[in-house]
């Protein structure tokens, strides 16, 4: 057929600049500067293992809460008259069109020591709290930014279950935990692995929350990855190095999710 | 007794979640009309603030870049993105998987290191022939590859709903194969081709990572306001902010009027 | 869907709103073409520090757009904040610029790696008017200063208990949580070194090390590693001390009189940021007129009262008002001159090794719980191996029956 060859311009595209970047970046992690092989790079990743595990850390936290927030909410959502659904979901999506940058300098004005939540705290005779520039910080900031990449997903899955499956679960027997456990788990796996992907890969890998947020005492991946190519070491064969061994973590768990759930996921995301 | 207290633990989680949501925002929002620099106490009401940002020559230019590259990039991602799935859509089932597999590559993989291999290819490509592309040339290639598949997979979804009966049927009543792709084809996934773009343009308008690291000296939107958070930091921002959020408001609350007026008429007939 | 048309409107609306301003006049030096470039669709890419020139906020001058209305040409001014990301922005070759202002060691190291141009001093008739104390040799043919200072200590004076004398208030794990610490290499190892007696150019690796342990031993109570945003969490009272220039440390005292700046006994670096051209410019006897225009005497004196730091330029310091030609953190004593040190370029071996316990620094983790946590990530990943497998047993056995 004549129309696959619509599709050749883009295979080229695709090769220039996902494959052909991608191999630039594992050339790099396998190199020196000279352009020897040599697998100091990796080795030399070990000396990060704690950022890398603080990074691994943050992001779980941050999907967890994320899943714990918005799997009753999009339940409720999903139950709702099918007007207010669409309202209530639009009030959802519009923090999201701001630009994320913007969204976490908010935060930044709110966390600071004498920012307004230490203010209203002080009312109490409360605090005040070290917030801003703690680990606690960049995960509420990821928090924020992610939880409707997570509500969406599981909002797309649960409208489609059954009001009357739900209804048959109470009718044997079961409480709330039980219908949820039983009944509205297995159903929305689709929906949480989507999830936990949309909200996981962002998190594990930002670095500009981190330094907004974190003050650059909670250094991540990100920082490190980005320190090495705009920042402080120019050194891109560590910083490639670095970025390989991000990408493999991250698609180890995107197929351990995947292989959790089932293959309707990519038709949710 | 149980229904009602779980009706009032309903109702405060929903007023938790849309606090947490809004508050960052409400916040911003007030604060852009301070009269002084304070970001915890109110001190009287100005306008000075959006004055000034109306008068920032860095948040202009930066505006008009980032307007030229979203132009630029989105209506040739459209194109490229819309022949790719024509040509995808028409493989056989095997080809077309591994290539939908490949394509979901920058969806899935971390922003940051999309930015990071992008920069070490044109890097490369600066070592190897000698010019230095960095600029809008790679803001602008960087943006369709990270775009390409949000326009295939919204336009692909529309090539598998639509008829393929009424491409023959347009060829059986005398049209070539090219008019019967814009008499029969084209309008049937025109739908899928505007979202793409729409999508793609305001992916590229909001982009900051990628465009971080393959901008060169030039400054987009996001790159500017990253640069105004990590100076002495003014209330212009919040002003900033307040303009994108109202304009965005006001947007969604237009469209969603007129979809619901639309779903109004289809359940009238 | 929505989302985009939203935004598109959104920066349309925008796009609608915004209006360019006009700015007045500036007398420059008599004799100096500075219109000859005008109307050839020239355009400058100027790559300067963040906060570094006055930039027409608070009616100060707006001096690029001075320098635009003046000359003709246009100036994409852009901004860094450490020396090391500039050099990192360059060696790239992602930015392409015509006018960056270094410190003098990163000049030498660019000297060294032959990334800057000669100036032709014959475009630059306001070199004459910079004193002679600021003109390194090695770096005169490549470089006009720009602005000097020293780096010290400014604190919160309701925030701390004694008076700040010494690098050693940095260590002082009174104010865990309250320190502020720079966030690049060469100022941060320069403190370091500074504490402990030694030089600030370090004289061999060991040097370095032993820099290394103080800035990790510091690392539980700083609050955060930060450049300019020390601004908005000093002038605001997030941070009880911070180690920076001096020229900022008069910006922020003035927004917040509660803070005051020290040098401290131990010494510190002088420094001289000054001009230069990359390689790879594209007009360079254009770059030479901003490097010219930024030594006009108005506009030094606009930069140097709008920065808060000193002018080289002698003209210019003459006009300061009494009270900024006083200041001792503008203008130190000899006495405190004396104690001050100047930043050399280092061996190549030395400034990789310096960077690399820079990033070991950074990721240093000073509670040691990743040790605890690296089991405990392991054991939870198998738990979920093992779940997975858990789980496809029972499909497995479902989809049996």
């Amino acid at each position: 057929m004549k129309a696959k060859i619509a599709a050749a311009p883009y295979l080229v595209w695709m090769v220039l600049f996902i494959l052909v970047p991608l191999g630039v970046v594992v050339y790099f992690a396998f190199t020196t500067a000279d352009g020897a092989f040599t697998l100091d790079n990796i080795t030399e990743f070990a000396a990060y293992l704690p950022v890398f595990v603080r990074s691994l850390l943050f992001a779980v936290a941050a999907t967890v809460i994320c899943l714990v927030i918005a799997y009753p909410f999009s339940f409720m959502l999903s139950r709702m008259r099918l007007n207010h659904q669409r309202t209530v979901q639009m009030l959802v999506m519009l923090p999201m069109w701001m630009n994320f940058l913007l969204r976490t300098y908010a935060w930044m004005t709110l966390l600071e020591n004498n920012g307004l939540i230490n203010k209203f705290l002080a009312l109490f005779g409360l605090g005040p709290l070290q917030m801003i520039n703690t680990g606690g910080a960049v995960v509420l900031g990821m928090v924020y930014n992610y939880l409707p990449y997570m509500i969406l997903p599981l909002y797309t899955v649960m409208v489609k279950i059954d009001q009357s499956v739900v209804e048959a679960a109470q009718d044997l027997g079961c409480n709330t935990l039980q219908m949820t456990a039983k009944v509205l788990m297995p159903l929305s796996v689709p929906g949480i692995v989507a999830g936990i992907t949309m909200v996981f890969v962002p998190s594990v890998s930002t670095f500009i929350i981190s330094r907004m947020l974190g003050g650059g005492n909670n250094l991540m991946m990100g920082d490190l990855i980005e320190m090495q190519f705009l920042g402080n070491s120019l050194n891109y064969n560590l910083g490639s190095a670095m970025s390989l061994v991000l990408m493999v973590v991250v698609l180890i768990c995107m197929s351990i999710t995947h292989v959790l759930g089932n293959e309707d996921v990519e038709e949710v995301m | 007794m149980r229904s009602r207290y779980g009706k009032a633990l309903k109702t405060a989680y929903l007023i938790a979640l849309f606090g947490f949501l809004y508050v960052p925002i409400a916040v911003l929002i007030v604060f852009s009309f301070n009269e002084s620099k304070s970001r915890t106490v109110f001190t009287g009401f100005t306008l000075d603030w959006y004055k000034n940002l109306f008068h920032n020559e860095m948040i202009l230019s930066a505006l008009g870049t980032s307007l030229l590259i979203a132009v630029v990039s989105s209506v040739l991602v459209t194109i490229l993105g819309t022949l790719a799935a024509i040509g995808i859509h028409s493989m056989k089932k095997r080809a077309r998987s591994t290539i939908t597999t490949i394509s979901h590559i920058p969806n899935v993989n971390p922003e940051i290191i999309t930015g990071v291999s992008m920069m070490l290819l044109f890097v490369g490509f600066k070592n190897i022939f000698g010019t230095n592309i960095f600029g809008i040339p790679t803001l602008i290639v960087s943006h369709i590859t990270f775009n390409l598949p949000i326009v295939i997979f919204s336009v692909l979804p529309k090539l598998r709903q639509m008829d393929i009966r009424l491409y023959e049927a347009a060829l059986d009543l005398g049209c070539n194969p090219r008019q019967a792709f814009f008499k029969a084809v084209l309008p049937e996934i025109m739908p899928g081709i505007i979202s793409g773009l729409l999508m793609s343009f305001t992916y590229s308008m909001d982009d900051f990572v990628i465009s971080y690291f393959t901008a060169g000296n030039v400054m987009t939107l996001p790159i500017a306001v990253y640069s105004m958070t990590r100076k002495k930091v003014s209330p212009e921002i919040n002003a900033l902010s307040t303009i994108l959020f109202i304009i965005i408001l006001s947007v969604v609350l237009i469209s969603n009027a007129a979809g619901e007026r639309k779903e109004k008429k289809n359940r009238a007939q | 869907m929505k989302k985009s048309l939203a935004f598109f409107l959104a920066v349309l609306l925008m796009a609608v709103f915004f209006v360019p301003a006009a700015g007045a006049q500036v007398t420059v030096e008599e004799g100096y073409d500075y219109t000859r470039f005008a109307g050839e669709d020239v355009t400058l890419n100027v790559y300067n520090w963040g906060l570094y020139i006055s930039d027409g906020t608070d009616d100060s001058m707006d001096v690029v757009k001075e320098f635009e209305e003046l000359t003709g040409i246009r100036v994409n001014y852009t901004t860094f904040d450490t020396n090391e990301s500039l050099y990192s922005k360059l060696k790239s070759g992602g930015g392409e610029y015509d006018v960056i202002i270094p410190s003098d060691y990163m000049i030498g190291k660019m000297i060294r790696e032959d990334m800057l141009e000669k100036l032709d001093f014959a475009n630059i008739p306001n070199y004459a008017m910079i004193g002679d104390a600021y003109k390194t040799e090695e770096y005169a043919e490549y470089s006009v200063p720009y602005t000097w200072g020293v780096v010290g200590i400014v604190y919160n004076t309701t925030m701390v208990d004694d008076p700040v004398t010494s690098w050693e208030s940095l260590w002082d794990p009174r104010y865990t949580g309250q320190i502020l610490m720079f966030n690049n290499s060469r100022d941060a190892y320069a403190i370091a070194s500074k504490k402990l007696g030694l030089s600030l150019n370090p004289a061999d690796e060991s040097e370095v090390a032993l820099a290394t342990e103080e800035l990790k031993a510091q690392k539980s109570l700083v609050q955060a590693y930060v450049m300019d945003e020390i601004f908005d969490k000093m002038e605001g009272g997030e941070a009880a001390l911070a180690p920076y220039y001096a020229g900022d440390a008069l910006i922020m005292i003035e927004e917040n009189p509660d803070l005051a700046f020290c040098i401290p006994v131990e010494g510190t670096n002088f420094f001289v940021d000054a001009m230069c051209i990359p390689k790879g410019c594209k007009n360079k006897e254009a770059a030479e007129m901003f490097i010219n225009f930024m030594c006009e005497t108005e506009i030094a004196l606009a930069n140097t009262e709008f920065i808060g730091y000193s002018t080289p330029q002698t003209e210019a310091v003459a006009r300061l008002p009494e009270e900024l030609k006083n200041s001792p953190i503008m203008y130190p004593s000899e006495d405190v001159m004396a104690t001050t040190e100047i930043f050399s370029v280092l061996p190549e071996e030395l400034a990789q090794a310096m960077d690399k316990q820079w990033s070991d620094v950074r990721s240093y983790d000073e509670s040691g719980s990743s040790r605890y946590m690296i089991p405990i990530v392991l054991v939870l990943t198998v738990a979920v191996i093992i779940l997975i497998l858990r789980n496809r047993a029972i499909k497995r056995f479902r989809d049996d029956y």
